[in-house]
C-alpha cells in the first residue's frame, strides 16, 4: 500500500521534464553542430594563430618582421610546387614530378649561365621551357598512352632526377667546375639572376615571397572564379560527365600538367638564384613537402578538396611550426616527424569531422 | 493458409525529424511473391534495409519463421534467413576473380572458413550453386567475361547459397533485356514452388504483372494498400502517387496536335540517318525524325541504343553511313561540336554520365545546369553568378524541381528531382535535336508523369529521340516507337509497333 503511493515525482510529471530535456538537448545538439561546422571551416586557421601566439610568448623574436618574412621565404618554393600539385589534384591527377622538375630546372638555369654564358633572361626562359616540356611529356603519357597519373609522373620523377646529373657528370655546377669532357667552366651567375632569389622589395619583402603572392592570387582567381577552373574541378569529379558536357578533357588535363610543370620550374629558378649554383641535391625533400602542403590544404576553410589558398596556408603552417620549434631549440631531426604528425592530423580532421558534419546536416 | 514466414508488426524508423516508416505492418507467406511499390522517398528502401539488417527499427517487432528477428548486421540477417540481391551488381562482385570464387565469396570472406581451399574443391562447391540458377558456364573464367545478366545470376546464386526463407530482390530487371528478365522470372517461379518467400521491389509494372501475387504500396512511410492478384495496376499507381494519372484523352489531343504541327511545319525530316552501320557487323538502317516529333528507340539494354545515341552526339563513331541535320551533313567530331550545333544528349545513369560528385564545388543545381554552356555564356572566362542563378530559377520553375533554391546540392535531391535537373540542363538553351538515353531511370511514377508532360510541352521546338528499354515508357512519351536491337532498327516489327503508338 505504502509503496504504491510513494511514486517518485519524476515518474508522475513524466511528460514535461522529458519534453523539456529533449528540446534542451536538441538545442544543444544544434549548437554543437554549429560549432562543429564552424570548427571545420576555421580549425586550421585557429591552430595556426594559436601556434603563432605560443611561439611569440615563448620567444619574442619570433614576431620580428625579418623572421616572419624569412619563414615565408623558406616556404615560398614548397608552396609554389604545392600550387602545381593542387592544380593537378583538382583535375583528378597527381603530379609527383614537381620536385624533380624544380631540381632539373635549377640545374638547367645554372648550365645556361655557367657553361653557355647566357644572361638571366635566357636562363629563366630555358627553365620555363623545361617545365612546360615536362608537363607536356606527363600529359602525353597520361592522355595518349593512358598511363595512370601517379605512375606516369613517378616515371618522370626518376627520369628527370637522373637526367639532371648527366651533363655535369653528377657534380654540382659552379664557376670552376670540371665538366665530364675535362673543360673547366668559366661562366658566372649574373647579379640580375641572383636578385630573383635575394632581392628584397623595399628592403623587407623577399622577391620569392612576392612571386608566391602573385601566383597564389592568379591561381586562386583562375581556379575559383573562371570557367577554366570549373572545368578542371569537373574533370577531377567526373571525367565522363565533363566530356559528355562538351569539355575537351584531354586538353585540360595536359594543361593542368603543363601549368604544374611551369610553376615547378619557376620554383627551380628561385632555388638557383637563392643558392647561386647548380646543386645536385637541391629539391630532394620538396616533393613530399609540397604534397603535404596540398593535402593539409584540404582541411583549410572546410574545403575538403584540393584548393590553392589552402595549399599555401598549409605550406605556411609547416614553415611556422618548423621555425618556431627551431627557435625553441627543438632538434632538427624532429622536423620530418612533426610534418608527418601535422599531415596525418589534418587528413584525419578533414575526413572525419567533415563527414560527421555532413551526416548531421 | 500456412503461417507467415515473415511478420512485420508496427515497425517505425525515424531519421532526425523525418519519419521514414510509420508503424508498418506486413506479412509474407512461404511461396508468395509480394511486390513493394512506392514513389522515391516513400520508405521502400528503408523497409528493405531494416529487413536486410542494415538499420535497426526504432519501434515495432519482426518475426521470421515464428522467431523474433533482430539482425545486428546484414551478415547476421543472411545467416538468419533473409538474403538480399541489390540493384547495383558492381558493388556485389569482384570482376577479376573467377566465377566460382565469386559464388563462394561470402564463404571465402568468412573468418571461420579454412585458410586454404583447393581450386578443384571450390569448383565442386560452386557448381551446385550455379546449377540452381541455371548458370551454365565455365566456372574458372573471370567474372568480367560474363554478361551483366549472368553476373546478376551469380549474385542471386550467392544469395541463395544460405537457403534463405525470404529473398529480397531490389529492381532485379533494371539492366536486363526482355528474354533475360523472362529467364529470371522463370527462376522466381521455381523458387516460389520450393517455398521461398520473395519480396520484389520494382518500378517496372511489366515485372510486377508477370510475377507478383500481391502488391503492397508504401506512401509517406505507411502501407496504404495491399492488393491481391489480379492487380489493377492503374489503381495501384494512382494509390502510389496519391493522384490520378494524366488522362488519356488529354494525351491524345496533345499527340494529334503534335502530329498536325509536324505535318505542316516540316515535310522533310529534321534529322535523318541513311545506311547507318553502327558496327562493321551490324545491318545498316535508315531513320527520319521530324521537327516537333518524339520518337522512341525501344530495345533491350546492350542492344546498341546507347551506341547509336553516342554516334549522333559525336561521342562515338559509326562504322559507315551518313547522318543529316536540317539538310546538312552531320559529322560531329566531339560532344563539344554537337553541343555547339544544338544537338544535346542526356546520358543514361545520371551519376555516371551527367552529374558531378559532391566534392566538386559547383555540384549544385545552378552549377550542373550551366556546365555545358560555360564557354557560350562566359566568353572571357570569368563566371557571373547572376546569369547561372537566372537559368537555374527558370529551370526549377519549368520542370517543377522540388528544392530550396538554385544552390541546393545535387546529392540532397531525390532521384526524380536529380533526373529533372539533368533534363532541365538540356533545355536551358534551345536544342535542334535532343537525345534522351533512359530518361526515366530510377524515377518514380509521379516524377515520370511530370517529366513526360514537360518534354511533350517543349517538343515543338526540336526533334526528340528517346532511347528506352521499357516499352511502356516508350509508349508513354513518344509519338512513334521503333524497335531497336543488335545495333539496328527492327524492320519487321517497325510498322507493327508504330500502329500501336498513340493511334
Amino acid at each position: 500500500m505504502k509503496t504504491s503511493t510513494s511514486i517518485p515525482p519524476e515518474v508522475v510529471s513524466e511528460t514535461h521534464p522529458v519534453e523539456h530535456e529533449r528540446s534542451v538537448r536538441r538545442g544543444r545538439l544544434r549548437g554543437l553542430h554549429g560549432l562543429r561546422a564552424h570548427l571545420e571551416r576555421t580549425g586550421m586557421l585557429l591552430v595556426l594563430a594559436l601556434l603563432v601566439i605560443v611561439f611569440a610568448v615563448n620567444q619574442p623574436a619570433f614576431l620580428n618582421i625579418d623572421n616572419l618574412f624569412s619563414i615565408l621565404q623558406a616556404v615560398s618554393i614548397v608552396a609554389l610546387l604545392g600550387i602545381g600539385v593542387t592544380v593537378t589534384l583538382a583535375a583528378g591527377g597527381f603530379d609527383l614530378s614537381v620536385g624533380s622538375v624544380a631540381a632539373s630546372a635549377q640545374m638547367a638555369a645554372s648550365y645556361v649561365l655557367i657553361v653557355w654564358h647566357g644572361n638571366a633572361f635566357e636562363a629563366v626562359v630555358a627553365c620555363l621551357a623545361l617545365g612546360i616540356a615536362a608537363g607536356l611529356f606527363n600529359g602525353f603519357l597520361i592522355t595518349r598512352l593512358r598511363v595512370p597519373d601517379q605512375l606516369a609522373t613517378l616515371g618522370t620523377l626518376f627520369l628527370l632526377a637522373g637526367l639532371q646529373l648527366i651533363p655535369t657528370g653528377g657534380r654540382s655546377l659552379a664557376t670552376g667546375t670540371i665538366l665530364p669532357d675535362g673543360t673547366e667552366t668559366t661562366g658566372t651567375f649574373p647579379d640580375a639572376f641572383l636578385a630573383l632569389g635575394r632581392l628584397r622589395l623595399f628592403d623587407v619583402v623577399p622577391l620569392p615571397v612576392v612571386v608566391l603572392a602573385v601566383l597564389t592570387v592568379v591561381a586562386c582567381i583562375v581556379m575559383e572564379t573562371t570557367r577554366w577552373g570549373r572545368v578542371i574541378y569537373a574533370i577531377g569529379g567526373n571525367e565522363t560527365a565533363a566530356r559528355l558536357a562538351g569539355a575537351p578533357t584531354a586538353r585540360y588535363r595536359i594543361a593542368a600538367y603543363v601549368a604544374s610543370g611551369a610553376i615547378a620550374s619557376l620554383g627551380g629558378v628561385l632555388i638557383a638564384a637563392r643558392v647561386g649554383r647548380g646543386d645536385v641535391s637541391a629539391g630532394h625533400s620538396m616533393l613530399l613537402d609540397a604534397v603535404a602542403a596540398a593535402l593539409v590544404g584540404y582541411a583549410v576553410w572546410g574545403a575538403k578538396r584540393p584548393n590553392v589558398f589552402g595549399t599555401v596556408v598549409g605550406a605556411v603552417f609547416v614553415g611556422v611550426l618548423l621555425n618556431g620549434l627551431t627557435m625553441l631549440n627543438a632538434p632538427y631531426y624532429m622536423q620530418d616527424f612533426i610534418k608527418g604528425v601535422l599531415l596525418v592530423g589534418a587528413l584525419a580532421f578533414t575526413f572525419s569531422v567533415g563527414r560527421a558534419a555532413d551526416r548531421h546536416a | 493458409m500456412t503461417a507467415p514466414i515473415l511478420t512485420v508488426a508496427a515497425v517505425s524508423k525515424r531519421f532526425g525529424p523525418t519519419v521514414a516508416l510509420d508503424r508498418v505492418d506486413l506479412s509474407i507467406r512461404a511461396g508468395e511473391v509480394v511486390a513493394l511499390m512506392g514513389a522515391n522517398g516513400a520508405g521502400k528502401s528503408t523497409l528493405v534495409k531494416i529487413l536486410s539488417g542494415v538499420y535497426g527499427p526504432d519501434g515495432g517487432e519482426l518475426w521470421l519463421r515464428g522467431q523474433p528477428f533482430r539482425p545486428a548486421s546484414p551478415h547476421d540477417a543472411k545467416q538468419l534467413g533473409i538474403a538480399t540481391v541489390h540493384q547495383s551488381i558492381a558493388d556485389a562482385v569482384v570482376p577479376t576473380l573467377s566465377i566460382a570464387d565469386n559464388l563462394l565469396l561470402d564463404r571465402l570472406c568468412d573468418p571461420t572458413s579454412p585458410w586454404r581451399v583447393p581450386p578443384a574443391v571450390r569448383r565442386q562447391t560452386a557448381a551446385p550453386l550455379a546449377a540452381r540458377v541455371g548458370l551454365d558456364v565455365d566456372l574458372t573464367a573471370p567474372l568480367a567475361s560474363l554478361s551483366l545478366a549472368s553476373q546478376q545470376l551469380v549474385t542471386l546464386a550467392r544469395a541463395l547459397a544460405t537457403r534463405p526463407a525470404l529473398l529480397i530482390l531490389d529492381e532485379p530487371t533494371a539492366s536486363l533485356s526482355a528474354p533475360e528478365a523472362e529467364r529470371l522470372f522463370g527462376l522466381i517461379d521455381r523458387l516460389r514452388a520450393e517455398g521461398v518467400a520473395i519480396l520484389l521491389v520494382s518500378h517496372r509494372l511489366g515485372d510486377l504483372r508477370r510475377v507478383a501475387g500481391r502488391v503492397t504500396i508504401v506512401r509517406d512511410g505507411r502501407i496504404v494498400a495491399d492488393l491481391p492478384a489480379p492487380i489493377d495496376f492503374d489503381a495501384a499507381v494512382e494509390t502510389m502517387i496519391g493522384r490520378p494519372l494524366r488522362s488519356n484523352a488529354a494525351a491524345d489531343t496533345n499527340a494529334n496536335a503534335t502530329a498536325a504541327a509536324a505535318a505542316t511545319a516540316a515535310s522533310s525530316a529534321c534529322f535523318s540517318v541513311r545506311d547507318l552501320q553502327l558496327t562493321s557487323a551490324s545491318v545498316p538502317f535508315d531513320l527520319d525524325v521530324q521537327r516537333g516529333e518524339i520518337v522512341a528507340i525501344a530495345g533491350p539494354v546492350g542492344g546498341g541504343k546507347s551506341r547509336f545515341a553516342r554516334a549522333i552526339f559525336g561521342a562515338g563513331r559509326a562504322a559507315s553511313g551518313t547522318m543529316t541535320l536540317d539538310g546538312k551533313a552531320w559529322r560531329p567530331r566531339s560532344p563539344a561540336d554537337a553541343i555547339r550545333a544544338g544537338v544535346f544528349l542526356a546520358g543514361e545513369d545520371r551519376w555516371r554520365t551527367s552529374l558531378f560528385p559532391d566534392s566538386v564545388p559547383f555540384a549544385s543545381i545552378a552549377g550542373t545546369l550551366s556546365f555545358p554552356f560555360l564557354s557560350r555564356w562566359f566568353k572571357y572566362g570569368g563566371l557571373k553568378r547572376a546569369r547561372e542563378q537566372r537559368a537555374a530559377l527558370e529551370a526549377i520553375e519549368r520542370f517543377g524541381i522540388r528544392c530550396t533554391g538554385p544552390d541546393d546540392r545535387l546529392n540532397r535531391l531525390s532521384g526524380g528531382n536529380q533526373q529533372k535537373v539533368v533534363l532541365a540542363r538540356w533545355h536551358t538553351q534551345p536544342a535542334r535535336l535532343l537525345l534522351l538515353d533512359e530518361p526515366f531511370q530510377g524515377v518514380d511514377a509521379g516524377a515520370r508523369a511530370d517529366i513526360v508532360d514537360t518534354l511533350r510541352r517543349h517538343a515543338q521546338e526540336r526533334a526528340t529521340l528517346v532511347f528506352v528499354s521499357d516499352l511502356e515508357e516508350a509508349f508513354e512519351i513518344a509519338d512513334r516507337v521503333v524497335r531497336f536491337d543488335r545495333a539496328t532498327l527492327d524492320r519487321v516489327s517497325q510498322s507493327d509497333f508504330t500502329s500501336h503508338a498513340r493511334s
